[in-house]
């Protein structure tokens, strides 16, 4: 069984966020590049996996430029045996729908029988891509996993859902995963990883080669477009309480009670 | 605005969620006299939602509805989307929500926005604001498809208030197809307690590292939330260091809340925390360091010791209830 890992390239979650030019999003410059973290999580659940021989390869997809290699170079460090770099003039503009598509295709050409995936990215926090890729599939997708299990043509998966509820989901293979935190501990690349990833090959794909008709994705075919970037808006000063223990505990009561008026 | 707005409506097995009443009451001042309606899945009445702006609802209900699966919801969405032919659907940014609306887009091939904290007309348009980089950064976003579909941030929007009304209740066929539903649940873990989801939660009292231990966590945490029904939460600190579950988790790589009221306890501010509780309506800091990052945001800090001042907050608190 082959495994597919869609991995994103995505600042730093400790990378403060700055907005150059409004409608273009953020500012790029000097930001630190990770894995998103969730990426790592479904990395690390693909190998292990394949540590225990249900798998037979680990493959990471990513849409981008050559920029993003070195985050691919990261994923085969950890003992991923191959990576897909999907990258076409026509996949410039795409949504999260389009980036799916693209995904879709290269997951169905390459047959792909589990697919792991971040629960989110932590830079548009969309949450879209691995549900829309398992539609675009006709596959099961069972998203927000912290605990797996890999049976014969079957998974178990136990999720997230809403009020703190905790589901145990089973599904038929082929199937899509999204990660949460908890699923795992991820391993950090050994030295011989490094090396050895530095001989792995990336392939780099584009519509022709995935038969994709580039009508379908891009700037031309997005139905969601952002504009009018911003930082949050900055908060009204606050206070700092004064006096002993017990006066700035009753003050603070006071305060909400009387003037936020919440309590 | 075309057909109008649909917005689903969620319920926890008897009462409709707070997430249904904010939403009725949003979709009611953007759609300017276009028909709203609503979306119940899993029971076939439509409760009060009339009252609250709901002109038709929408019903699906059965034994599929016992436990979440996409293939079910998704179903039941695209019917109702088809009867309804709304313009814009709205559903809360709920976990079962923001599972099915990507599938959803994908089914019908339209644009798909994921939590959203503002929702406005403009050219005609329903226009969204959301936060990004986990509320590191904000952006407008324009959903240009026949159906606009978003998903909103609870306690986003106030809830309405019941002005009169009822009902048409249209009863959904889904006419389901083996292989619709790919999942199924086999186990269900209901929380201990009746602790509200954090993203959820109207008031949250959050610990960090300097609680010092899991029994730090419980004894000065836990019982400061309890005493006003606050939820609990933690800092990526906190849960790295297995004072808290993952599941209770602020921040970009957490939970990204949006509560009445934060109090953090011994956070100090990391960027990635900030980002994920920064548009609480009122926050409240009581660390050591009066130089801590989390005080830029605070609304009433206190420097001090939180194994000192968390246990007299308790009791004014549970004072102040009594």
């Amino acid at each position: 069984m082959k495994i597919g890992v869609l991995l994103k390239q995505v600042p730093s979650s400790d990378e403060q966020i700055k907005i150059a030019d409004p409608s273009a999003g953020i500012a790029t410059g000097d930001i630190k590049w990770t894995i998103n973290p969730y990426d790592e999580y479904a990395v690390e659940e693909a190998l292990r996996l394949k540590d225990a021989k249900k798998a037979s390869s680990v493959v990471v997809y990513t849409v981008g430029g050559k920029a993003v290699e070195q985050r691919i170079r990261d994923a085969l460090a950890m003992g991923a045996d191959g990576a897909v770099r999907l990258d076409d003039p026509a996949f410039e503009g795409s949504d999260c729908l389009g980036i799916s598509r693209i995904l879709s295709a290269a997951l169905k050409a390459d047959d792909v029988s589990l697919v792991m995936a971040g629960k989110q990215a932590i830079d548009g926090d969309n949450a879209q891509v691995p549900m829309m890729v398992a539609e675009l599939l006709d596959w099961a997708c069972v998203g927000v996993v912290s605990k797996l299990e890999i049976g014969d043509g079957s998974l178990k998966a136990w999720r997230a859902s809403g009020g703190g509820v905790q589901d145990v989901v089973e599904a038929n293979l082929p199937a899509v995963i999204t990660a949460d935190k908890g699923l795992n501990e991820p391993r950090y690349a050994s030295l011989r990883g490094i090396m050895m990833a530095k001989r792995k090959k990336i392939l780099v794909k584009g519509a022709a080669d995935l038969g994709l008709d580039g009508a379908t994705v891009g700037a031309g075919a997005a139905h969601v477009v952002e504009d009018a970037w911003s930082l949050p808006p900055a908060r009204p000063a606050g206070r700092i309480l004064e006096g002993d223990n017990a006066q700035r505990v009753q003050e603070l009561v006071r305060a909400l009670h009387e003037e936020a008026k919440i309590i | 605005m075309g057909n109008g707005i649909l917005v689903v409506a969620e319920h926890d097995g008897s009462n409709f969620k707070k997430t249904a009443y904010e939403l009725l009451a949003k979709a009611k001042a953007l759609a300017g006299g276009a028909p709203v309606s609503a979306l119940v899945m899993g029971r076939s009445d439509a409760g009060d939602l009339g009252e609250y702006g709901a002109a038709t609802v929408y019903t699906a209900d059965g034994d599929v509805f016992a436990h979440y699966t996409p293939g079910a919801y998704v179903k039941a969405l695209q019917a109702a989307v088809s009867a309804a032919d709304p313009a814009v659907v709205l559903a809360p940014a709920s976990a079962e929500a923001k599972d099915a609306f990507p599938r959803l887009a994908a089914r019908l091939g339209v644009g798909y926005a994921t939590e959203v904290t503002e929702l406005r007309v403009d050219g005609g348009a329903v226009v969204g604001r959301r936060p990004q980089y986990g509320g590191k950064a904000f952006s407008d976003v324009h959903v240009s498809s026949s159906v606009a579909l978003f998903t909103v941030r609870p306690n986003s929007f106030p809830a309405g208030v019941a002005t009169g009304g009822s009902s048409n209740v249209v009863a959904l066929s889904l006419d389901l197809q083996p292989g619709d539903v790919k999942t199924t649940v086999v186990d269900s873990e209901e929380p201990s307690g009746d602790v509200v989801d954090l993203t959820e939660a109207d008031r949250i009292v959050s610990g960090g590292r300097a609680v010092k231990s899991k029994e730090g966590f419980d004894t000065i945490i836990r019982t400061l939330a309890a005493s006003i029904g606050a939820s609990p939460g933690a800092s990526r600190a906190a849960v790295d260091a297995g004072y808290a579950p993952h599941s209770e988790q602020v921040g970009q790589t957490g939970k990204v809340v949006n509560p009445t009221l934060y109090i953090a306890c011994g956070i100090s501010g990391a960027i990635q925390h900030l980002a994920g509780m920064r548009t609480s309506k009122v926050i409240v800091s009581i660390n050591k360091d009066p130089e801590a990052p989390i005080f830029a945001l605070t609304t009433y800090g206190i420097v001090g010791d939180i194994f000192e001042v968390c246990p007299l907050l308790t009791e004014a608190f549970t004072a102040a209830l009594a």
